[in-house]
């Protein structure tokens, strides 16, 4: 507190804050973009490791025996798949109860706000086969779900198949002490949604569905199967939920825990885990593994059919087999006994997974990186934004009314003309009059947030253009639409001072970006990465046109063309100039549907906050 | 100045209506910042229909309202959001009057604090019945104020009567009727104990016919442990934005009783130190006691704060001498928006856990007394320098400096 009341060294501190300021936010940025690459380098990283007591040291025995069974069972599936046309549900609820479980289904039906281009579909009618293993060793209060995904053409039979087998073996154990639940879905995410809006009982996003007619007791996590061929070489761990959520740790510390058991090679973002941290291409592969996490963190998408079980309190990934021209083969057994060793330990769980992290990136599969590690770098870029509302603070109460020591600032008032003696109560109107550009930006947002899907019909009409298209164009359309603004908007200012207007958009950007990086790190920490040096270093007194242009180049839908060819480049499958524009136009519609079909946030966050406090600063670029 | 008033006027009613009508109402009504288990108006509903069916509805743990606001709400149950919006239009109105009283150079631009104070739409628009106990406090301020002292004592018996804290404000108003009537506080006096007497025996015989009006309403005192016993026991730890209920939920149970003496005695304890730095100040010092209550209370919520928030362009005078507005306001602003998105982490993705929210809370209490001591310390700053002048020089004649330690 001695720093809070001492007037001299208050003044000290100001002053050397104010003087150094410029120089003190290169440090902290570029600070802050060290410590966040440090954050892959692996003695900077912790070893993962079993927190849970239930899962950890308990001992369990995997006979899965019946590979070769589920993968005929994975053929039959796909001939009664192909003579369906999409979901045998007969066969599967027959099969399915013949293998002993008690069988239900669920209809549903969504309607898209408009056609989807990359899955191809409009308007959506399907039906959930799920099948219950009622726990003969306790009261059915907990459950577990697998679930595979009964997706169009070849893909995921032998998910099914294997599904299947391990519910015949299951069935004949008796430890279980929660119910199992295996569900087929149709229609990946939409069908997944369906279900658990379904199992329960809320409405958040309009879809229509039949109520569940069996339930279990309340689920504790969910593994979601991928298995596309007989053989596979390595599995992959998907862990990116909606709106950037994970799963507890220790759901990927089991995963890891039995591909070490059992020998199966794992992997995380597709990338192998390699020994040679100490080397620069080691090193490098850690980075890549690690920002392929925090991309598809930030897109705020679920990676697989898990990500929805997340918003339900239920810790769930998604386990995917990857064959590729690795020389490890695992066959289907394998996998169903490892399947069966997670499930095993699941069932011994004695309350939810809540012991291990849930805020973690991971370089990875065996190291993590934990919350308390992560937020300084994301602290430091945000530190920028404070120190510069410091600073506007300063200049704004020049002569130092309010932050400096009494004294001082009356002797400098009553030697000056008296017109400065009113600036602080000046300020108020200046509040006031600067509100005209925060509602005009904010209601832009607004446009940008509301019309795309408003007026797709509208669009199409009269321009030669897909849906899907339309809506796109559209939204870029009001985004560009957008940096005309400055020139209506001051007509109506009266302010003379734009440093009132910087101050609010700096303090209202810090906020912004802090809430965000809570929720998601992500996405917090790549908008602070390019909106913080724009918004520090932005004066009317800048050359006008290299700003803007480097404003533009910053701005958050710039940032999203940059990360998509970035990302394809780190998925080591680089695409052309026009591709990527493809690319980046059908990441918007999956945005704006991801919003509306899950309620992702990530859409609205940036049309209606993000955008918006971006043009706040465009139009202290042209200030007059 | 009425036009201005008026505009305000129109545009906080056009806002509440508004957010009556959307579905935003329902969101915020369930927000544990803006409603807590005293005020929640779910909980009014609820004792209604108890009252409705005969029975007490004391009876179960739901309802811990005053039986006067249930047998107000009894009549007006249909009307109940133009209720809450007169009632805090008129706590709005009763402070731009206290407000002109008090400011020489009137300010109209500062007196839309309270009406369109977030904190306030809020609390409003969540129907949260602290908008009638902030009224009947405005209206005991004014009422002292216009130095009326059984007005006075009946509202302060009232807002007693709602919510026990405000009891500690019958420091503030004695020693304001004292100063507007000539008596000196002074024990040698008979005029000042007379005057006391007096004003106790107001306020204890309003308050005394308060309680016994709602023994014959009710029938009975279960009103009592259900109302009072709630508020100074604690026993729901329903998360808010005060500090009791992280200690009493971690807390061992032996202990507790110790803690619960401990946290409320703060409530009432500043008062005498308080008043006797302020005694010349009674005007501050209910300003000092509001902040006080609102940061203290067992189950605080954002319409306590907006209340004494309302209140700090009186004191535009002294903003020269404060020395933390920015970083306290900074740090309101960001607990203000944390506490929803941490609430969100908690309880619906359960990422995070209470501790999260538990820190932004004792973030925005510790901004809150940073505040509040900051405005103290500028009063006192300024009463030196009206005494010793503005220059203040050493005793060699070199520039001095105040440094508070």
């Amino acid at each position: 507190m001695g720093l809070l009341s001492d007037p001299n060294r208050r003044r000290a501190l100001i002053n050397l804050l104010t003087r150094l300021n410029a120089p003190i936010c290169a440090v902290c940025y570029i600070a802050g973009v060290a410590w966040f690459m440090g954050l892959a380098f692996e003695p900077f990283t912790l070893r993962t490791y079993m927190s849970e007591n239930a899962m950890g040291s308990t001992m369990v025995e995997e006979r899965f025996p019946a590979g070769e069974r589920a993968l005929a069972t994975g053929r039959e599936f796909a001939a009664h798949k192909k003579r369906a046309g999409g979901m045998p549900v007969d066969w599967l609820v027959k099969t399915m109860q013949s293998r002993g479980l008690e069988v239900f289904t669920q209809k549903f039906s969504r309607t898209l706000p408009f056609p989807d281009e990359n899955k191809e579909r409009y308007m959506v009618k399907g039906t959930n086969v799920y099948g219950i293993l009622r726990a003969p060793r306790a009261p059915r209060t907990e459950a577990l779900v697998l679930t595979a995904p009964c997706s169009p053409g070849d893909d995921n039979n032998q998910a099914v198949g294997l599904l299947l087998g391990l519910a015949q073996y299951f069935r004949n154990q008796i430890y279980w002490a929660k119910d199992i639940i295996f569900l087929v879905n149709e229609h990946d995410l939409i069908g997944m949604q369906a279900w658990l809006e379904g199992y329960h009982h809320t409405n958040t996003t309009g879809i229509d569905w039949s109520p569940l007619q069996g339930r279990g007791g309340s689920i504790q996590a969910a593994l979601s199967l991928e298995l596309s061929s007989d053989i596979i070489t390595s599995l992959d761990l998907v862990l990116e939920g909606l709106n950037g959520q994970l799963p507890n740790l220790d759901l990927a510390n089991l995963f890891y825990a039995f591909c070490q058991k059992i020998g199966v090679t794992c992997t995380i973002q597709g990338k192998l885990q390699r020994n040679d941290w100490d080397s620069v291409s080691g090193y490098s592969h850690a980075v890549q593994t690690m920002m392929l996490m925090v991309m598809k963190q930030a897109s705020g998408r679920p990676w697989g059919d898990h990500g929805l079980f997340l918003r339900y309190h239920i810790e769930a990934a998604t386990i995917k087999g990857i064959n590729s021209f690795r020389q490890y083969k695992t066959d289907v057994t394998t996998v169903g006994r490892l399947l069966e060793g997670m499930y095993r330990k699941l069932n011994n769980l004695l309350e939810r997974l809540h012991q291990s992290y849930f805020f973690y990136l991971m370089p990875s599969l065996s190291h993590f990186v934990s919350i308390g590690y992560y937020m300084p770098a994301f602290g430091l870029l945000a530190v920028i934004l404070l120190l510069r509302a410091l600073d506007l603070w300063v200049q704004l109460a020049t002569p130092p009314v309010r932050t400096e020591d009494g004294i001082a600032d009356l002797e400098q008032v009553t030697h000056s003309p008296p017109t400065i003696k009113l600036i602080p109560k000046e300020t108020i109107p200046e509040v006031l009059s600067v509100l005209t550009p925060l509602v005009i930006s904010h209601l832009t947002g607004a446009a940008l947030y509301f019309f795309p899907i408003q007026f797709q019909a509208t669009a199409v009409e009269h321009f030669p253009v897909s849906e899907s298209e339309a809506v796109v164009l559209t939204a870029i359309a009001i985004y560009t639409a957008g940096l005309a603004l400055p020139h209506n908007t001051h007509r109506y200012i009266l302010t003379p001072d734009w440093r009132v207007l910087k101050l609010i958009a700096v303090l209202y950007m810090a906020v912004l970006l802090g809430c965000t990086a809570l929720i998601n790190f992500s996405l917090g920490f790549i908008l602070a990465l390019t909106l913080v040096p724009m918004a520090a270093f932005i004066t009317p007194h800048r050359p006008k046109v290299l700003s803007a242009f480097i404003m533009v180049i910053l701005s958050p839908a710039c940032t999203l063309l940059f990360l998509v060819f970035f990302f394809q480049d780190l998925q080591e499958i680089p695409v052309s100039f026009e591709d990527g524009w493809m690319l980046f136009l059908s990441v918007i519609s999956q945005g704006i549907l991801d919003h509306s079909l899950y309620g992702s946030l990530v859409y609205p966050l940036i049309a209606l906050m993000v955008y918006p406090c971006w043009l706040l600063f465009w139009n202290i670029l042209f200030w007059k | 100045m009425a036009a201005p008033l008026t505009v305000v006027l129109i545009v906080a009613v056009t806002v509440r209506a508004c957010l009556f009508r959307s579905s935003l109402a329902d969101l915020i009504a369930e927000r544990v910042e803006v409603v807590s288990p005293l005020n929640a108006w779910k909980r009014v509903v609820e004792g209604l229909a108890l009252l409705d069916l005969g029975v007490s509805p004391y009876s179960g743990d739901v309802f811990h309202e005053t039986p006067l606001i249930i047998y107000l709400f009894h009549f007006l149950v249909d009307y109940a959001e133009i209720t809450f919006m007169v009632s805090s239009l008129s706590s709005h109105i009763v402070l731009y009057c206290l407000l002109l009283s008090l400011i020489v150079t009137s300010c109209c631009l500062f007196v839309d604090r309270y009406l369109l104070n977030p904190f306030t739409v809020l609390s409003c628009v969540a129907k949260s019945t602290c908008g009638l106990n902030n009224a009947i406090v405005a209206l005991f301020i004014l009422s002292t104020i216009k130095k009326n002292a059984l007005l006075s004592a009946i509202f302060l018996a009232l807002s007693t009567y709602q919510s026990i804290y405000p009891v500690t404000l019958c420091a503030p108003a004695v020693l304001y009727l004292l100063q507007r009537q000539y008596i000196p506080v002074n024990v040698r006096w008979a005029s000042f104990w007379w005057f006391l007497l007096q004003y106790a025996f107001m306020y204890l015989g309003s308050l005394f016919v308060i309680i016994c009006l709602s023994f014959f309403l009710l029938g009975s005192w279960d009103y009592l442990p259900s109302v009072y016993g709630f508020i100074l026991s604690v026993p729901d730890l329903t998360p808010n934005i005060g500090l009791f209920w992280y200690f009493f939920a971690e807390m061992f149970e032996h202990f507790r009783l110790f803690f619960l003496c401990v946290f409320q005695i703060n409530v009432f304890f500043y008062t005498i130190p308080l008043s006797i730095k302020l005694k010349e100040h009674p005007v501050f010092l209910i300003f000092m006691q509001l902040a006080v209550i609102s940061i203290f209370k067992s189950y605080p919520t954002v319409g306590d704060i907006a209340l004494y928030m309302s209140f700090l362009p009186v004191w535009s005078h002294l903003h020269r001498f404060l020395r933390n507005i920015f970083l306290v306001s900074c740090v309101l602003l960001a607990c203000s928006a944390l506490f929803p998105v941490l609430w969100h982490l908690w309880i619906y993705s359960g990422s995070a856990n209470s501790n999260f929210y538990y820190a932004i809370t004792l973030l925005f209490n510790v901004a809150q007394i940073l505040l509040v001591s900051d405005y103290f310390y500028a009063f006192l700053r300024r009463e030196h320098h009206l005494t010793y002048g503005l220059y203040l020089k050493r005793k060699d004649g070199s520039e001095a400096t105040l440094v508070l330690k």
